[in-house]
């Protein structure tokens, strides 16, 4: 469990970073907190030339108000997005999906942007994210661009990221107001989500007006319960219309096969959590 | 004036290794450091089954650090070293030879295959990239009854079997009760099922470790091993090396659960190579190869039959085993299940039994002792099977164990194994489980869950266990073919200022002899508990002993550690005696004293240390020393018992399983420290639920072992477990001093048939029966939803369910 050797170095800036990757060519990896990439180092199942280390970069670290939306740094630890009152006040959904990750040693050194970028489909901040309509902003060696959370999720632990780009912060439109449930389901406390469905709602009287669904490891990538949604919104929020509606959540789905749950299974859990999860999300 | 002291025995005290321990800061094997100290990583085949054609390591030599690299030939050019297996369970049992480095061919994924030696830890590693090896793939054996098959290709071809042995035991043969085909066919009912003991992996918390200094003639091998004492003398028998010549040491070990009950490939690997080198070595394994090296546990298909009449006695009980040894015997191997033979008829009155056991090699990681060894396994299907009869006879659980078990009052008594259990209580346990479970309550919240069809459906399971532990009287051993004694050392050292040093043959991997041992000493010398000091581990200073496994610390080592001290007090009363100018019969010893029996002249014992150190006035021939040894030889087993109740949650829309209560009464005899009861309680229950519902080393259709991180092999954390209510009965037991018996593997043993029976029981009334461990959301879902009960492993067909009745054997209803 000992990493092959590498380079090892730490920019304190964007600009140096994005040199830095793009002077190492196609064998860098970034570091971003590390709950991922260093597993993956001392089982040598991955051996890059050189390590680049986002940690000190302070600009990537935490959240701030730009009007319509919050702005996350790509930097800003689990720990933190779990307490910071924007996140809360504005895209409530995150904060409570943030709450499940991991355990809390992982979630004081892993950061939200790393967990993007990493882009396992079993991670729980995907979902949240393109259910939100996140953008992500990113730097390569060209400047800055911003792509959706739709473009972004690409496949298995594949973004549109190039070798030399940097995730710097995801904007958050603001949901202020929504209420939000993540849905989580696993075997043990720790370990990542088998599924799980990211919900959040905006209620007027007992009718939603607004609902934004979520699911995790259903796919490849993060998929977005549209079908269910729709048959919610405008509706009164009553049990038969949540079961009804979250009957459409394996719609669209092709989540894979491990020993925890084959496809039949997880289409299943996919519809029952959906509808604990609405459920959960308009209790507030 | 003074009042007696408060006993040391039955205190609560905080273990006082406890703070080293857990902050790390203490001598664990990686934490060693020797001068001139090389390291070396092993290669370890990434394939289950294959002839070696080829090894190139030409390559892995030119990096950078590397000192040296050796195949299983270098090490061993004759093919001669195999790894020890100590109980051959049959006079005709096929031992392969299991060399340290792989010779001609690899017999499953994990095994070493070749050793770079490096002056750091990386360079080592780095350079096993660069070794070639060509294998050329022979068939992957997997799977018990594929293994046992017509035709199945073989993993040892030289033995043209994949069978090791064969082992039964038969009740009319053995005179200890009747025939059980022939109580079977005259029962009103037989309950048949097959149950699979998933493999497990033992999962220590401290990776196993070797550093070997070579550079003295007695050879030092410090080792993270529960069996320092047993190492030593099977390095020098397997490697031939004169054993005066070999010192172990086991330093501070984290945890073992029997994984570390081993003389390991990678030990006897270290001692050659430094020996080659003529410098200190060292190896550490990482967690990845603890999981695919280091022994597993369990992995045994059972078939078992219990036949009884309408009202509910037993009249017979048969068991077929298939147990999977992988690919090679470690030192207990066959003898695991075999233990088991003893317990399957645990706690109950059965006039007829038959067991048999085949071992069986396949291409995977060898099983070896995991915490209970075989009495898990064998408590599990006695206990699952018990409910099943309850429902096939409509009686209530509770009620048809105790028609079926022993009564307080029957004690001693011998069982159909030939056992003879000294004492126990399972009434009263019992009562008190019940009591606290609010049985009845539960009992009644269930039906209206039923009732209502309610989403969540309660189940209650039931598991009275016993366990035989305090291994083991040396001539019942010797009757069973095993290669060693059972008995324990201990040894008392008085120093001149008074304090006290124990050594103990019992070497501790985090079972807290240090805090026990030094309350028993305390009681029996009358000294302080912060003046006695607990050595052990390393065989100089601790020269005899037999370990640590089979809870036998307590009831064997601990009973030694009382001899030896009354050896002390007999020695020093002579000298007392002498020093008061008495006679030795007017001396009474009372907390630490001396005493003139009607008069208030005394002299304590730390005084009498002083005298006899300084020597200057002792009675004539008396030897200048207080120094005492002790060697127990328990004359039977010991015999805990318990009552344990799990009430489980079952999601029926989701087959999430969550355990609302558990309630354990064990009686394990007198209690040493109840905070160190209450911690091997609590982790056993932990082990034990993990095998019914979370923990499976699993492997593909290749041989590779795919739950091989934590990350797939699901070891559950405090978040997952209820608070456990644990209390205890007291009956002490007649065999030892103490009355104790044992707790080491209580929990483990007992809570896995109790879990899965209350998940049974929660969701019976859909038609489940069975569900195989473990108890996954997905497989409680299909049970549920879709009948399938699997037991016999991926594909499979499907086991215990239906048919309970057999009416085969003329009894069917």
């Amino acid at each position: 469990m000992i990493p092959a050797p590498f380079d090892y170095v730490a920019p304190s800036t964007v600009d140096e970073a994005v040199r830095a990757l793009a002077d190492a060519g196609e064998d860098a990896k970034v570091l971003a907190g590390g709950q991922s990439l260093l597993p993956v180092l001392r089982m040598r199942l991955a051996a890059p030339t050189t390590v680049v280390d986002l940690g000190k970069i302070g600009e990537l670290k935490g959240v701030r108000d730009e009007g319509d939306a919050v702005v996350i740094g790509a930097m800003t630890t689990h720990y933190d997005v779990q307490r910071d009152p924007l996140v809360h006040d504005h895209a409530l959904l995150l904060a409570r999906a943030t709450d499940t990750v991991a355990d809390p040693q992982v979630r004081h050194r892993g950061t939200f942007g790393g967990s993007l970028a990493h882009a396992d489909p079993a991670g729980d901040l995907l979902a949240p994210a393109l259910a939100l309509d996140a953008e992500m902003v990113i730097q390569g060696t060209g400047g800055r661009r911003t792509v959706s959370a739709a473009e972004f999720f690409q496949d298995f632990f594949t973004t549109s990221l190039a070798p030399e780009d940097i995730l710097v912060e995801a904007r958050v439109p603001k949901h202020t107001g929504w209420t939000a449930h993540y849905e989580k389901f696993n075997r043990v406390a720790q370990a990542w989500s088998m599924v799980a469905v990211a919900a959040t709602v905006r209620a007027e009287g007992g009718t939603i007006a607004e609902a934004r669904i979520g699911l995790t490891n259903m796919a490849s990538i993060p998929v977005r319960a549209t079908a269910v949604e729709q048959a919610l919104v405008g509706r009164s929020a009553d049990a038969e219309t949540i079961r009804a509606a979250a009957e459409h959540a394996a719609e669209g789905t092709s989540p894979t096969v491990d020993g925890n749950a084959d496809v039949e299974y997880r289409q299943h859990l996919a519809k029952v959590l959906t509808g604990r999860a609405v459920e959960a999300a308009m209790a507030g | 004036m003074t009042a007696m002291a408060e006993p040391e025995v039955g205190r609560a005290r905080v273990r006082k290794e406890d703070e080293r321990l857990i902050t790390g800061r203490t001598r664990w094997t990686d934490n060693i450091a020797l001068p001139g100290m090389v390291h070396m990583a092993l290669l370890r085949s990434p394939t289950a089954h294959a002839r070696i054609t080829a090894i190139d390591t030409s390559a892995a030599k030119e990096m950078s650090g590397v000192i040296a690299v050796y195949t299983g030939d270098d090490l061993d050019p004759g093919g001669e070293v195999g790894m020890p297996n100590a109980w051959p369970i049959t006079p005709d049992q096929k031992t392969p030879r299991r060399p340290m480095l792989a010779q001609g061919t690899v017999n499953f994924a994990g095994e070493a295959v070749a050793a770079v030696i490096a002056r750091s830890a990386a360079e080592a590693e780095d350079a096993l990239a660069e070794i070639d090896v060509d294998y050329e793939d022979l068939p992957v054996v997997l799977g018990l009854d594929n293994a046992v098959a017509d035709g199945a290709p073989l993993v040892h071809e030289d033995m043209g079997t994949n069978k090791s042995a064969e082992w039964i035991f038969d009740s009319a043969a053995a005179g200890s009760g009747g025939d059980v085909q022939q109580a079977m066919s005259s029962s009103d009912v037989v309950v048949t099922r097959r149950f699979r003991q998933q493999r497990l992996v033992p999962a220590f918390m401290e990776p196993r470790s070797v550093v070997v200094d070579p550079t003295a003639p007695q050879l030092t091998m410090w080792s993270a091993t529960q069996v320092p004492h047993i190492l030593k003398t099977m390095v020098a028998m397997t490697l031939g090396l004169p054993e005066h010549q070999v010192r172990v040491i086991a330093p501070d070990v984290g945890g073992g659960f029997g994984g570390k009950l081993a003389v390991t490939p990678e030990e006897c690997a270290a001692v050659v190579v430094a020996q080659k080198l003529g410098k200190p070595v060292k190896w550490t394994e990482s967690r990845s190869e603890t999981m695919v090296s280091a022994h597993h546990g369990r992995d045994q298909m059972q078939d078992i039959s219990i036949s009884a009449s309408r009202d509910g006695t037993i009249t017979g009980l048969k068991v077929d085993l298939l147990a999977d040894m992988g690919a090679y015997l470690g030192i207990v191997g066959g003898g695991v299940p075999v233990l088991g033979a003893f317990m399957f008829n645990a706690i109950y009155k059965i006039p007829a039994y038959r067991f048999s056991c085949t071992t069986v090699f396949t291409n995977t990681t060898l099983t070896d002792a995991y915490r209970g060894a075989g009495r898990p396994e064998a408590t599990f299907a006695i206990e699952r099977i018990m409910d099943e009869l309850a429902a096939e006879l409509g009686m209530d659980p509770m009620q048809l164990r105790e028609k079926n078990w022993i009564k307080h009052d029957e004690f001693p008594y011998t069982t159909v194994s030939t056992l003879t259990y000294d004492s126990g209580n399972y009434e009263a346990a019992t009562a008190k489980a019940m009591q606290l479970f609010d049985y009845d309550g539960l009992r009644r919240e269930q039906a209206e869950r039923r009732a209502r069809g309610d989403r969540v459906q309660l189940g209650i399971g039931i598991s009275t266990f016993t366990e035989m532990c305090g291994l083991a009287p040396s001539r019942v051993l010797g009757s069973l073919d095993y290669g060693a004694g059972g008995w324990e050392h201990a040894a008392i050292r008085m120093l001149p200022t008074g304090k006290v040093e124990v050594v103990t043959g019992a070497s501790p991997h985090g079972q807290g002899h240090e805090t026990a041992w030094s309350q028993i000493v305390a009681d029996q010398l009358g000294v302080g508990f912060d003046d006695i000091e607990i050595l052990h581990g390393d065989t100089q200073s601790s020269h005899k002993g037999l370990d640590t496994y089979g809870s036998r610390s307590l009831a064997v080592g601990g009973i030694a550690v009382v001899k030896a001290a009354e050896k002390v007090i007999a020695k020093a009363r002579k000298v007392a005696a002498h020093l008061m100018e008495a006679s030795e019969d007017d001396l009474e010893f009372a907390d630490g004293k001396f005493t003139v029996r009607g008069t208030d002249t005394s002299t304590a014992i730390q005084d009498v240390a002083l005298a006899v150190f300084a020597a200057h006035d002792l009675p004539e021939g008396v030897e200048p020393t207080l120094d005492s040894e002790a060697v127990y030889d328990p004359e039977n087993f010991s015999f805990p018992h318990g009552t344990h109740l799990c009430a489980a949650e079952v999601d029926t829309d989701t087959g999430q399983v969550r355990l609302r209560s558990y309630v354990s009464v064990d009686d394990i005899g007198k209690v040493i420290n109840p905070l160190i009861v209450e911690g091997q309680m609590h982790g056993g229950l932990a082990q034990g639920i993990a095998q019914a519902l979370y923990e499976e080393a699993v492997y593909d259709e290749f041989g590779t072992l795919t739950s091989g991180t934590f990350a797939d092999y699901l070891v559950p954390s405090a978040m997952d477990l209820p608070s456990f209510t644990t209390d205890r009965t007291e009956t002490a037991a007649t065999s030892n001093p103490l009355g104790v018996k044992g707790v080491g593997e209580a929990g483990t043993i007992a809570s896995t048939p109790a879990v899965v029976n209350a998940v049974v029981d929660a969701v019976r009334h859909h038609g489940v029966d069975d569900i195989e461990m473990p108890l996954s959301p997905m497989r409680v879902w299909r049970a549920v939803h879709k009948g399938d009960t699997a037991a016999g492993g991926p594909g499979a067909e499907a086991g215990g369910g239906l048919g309970s009745i057999d009416s085969a054997h003329g009894g069917a209803q």
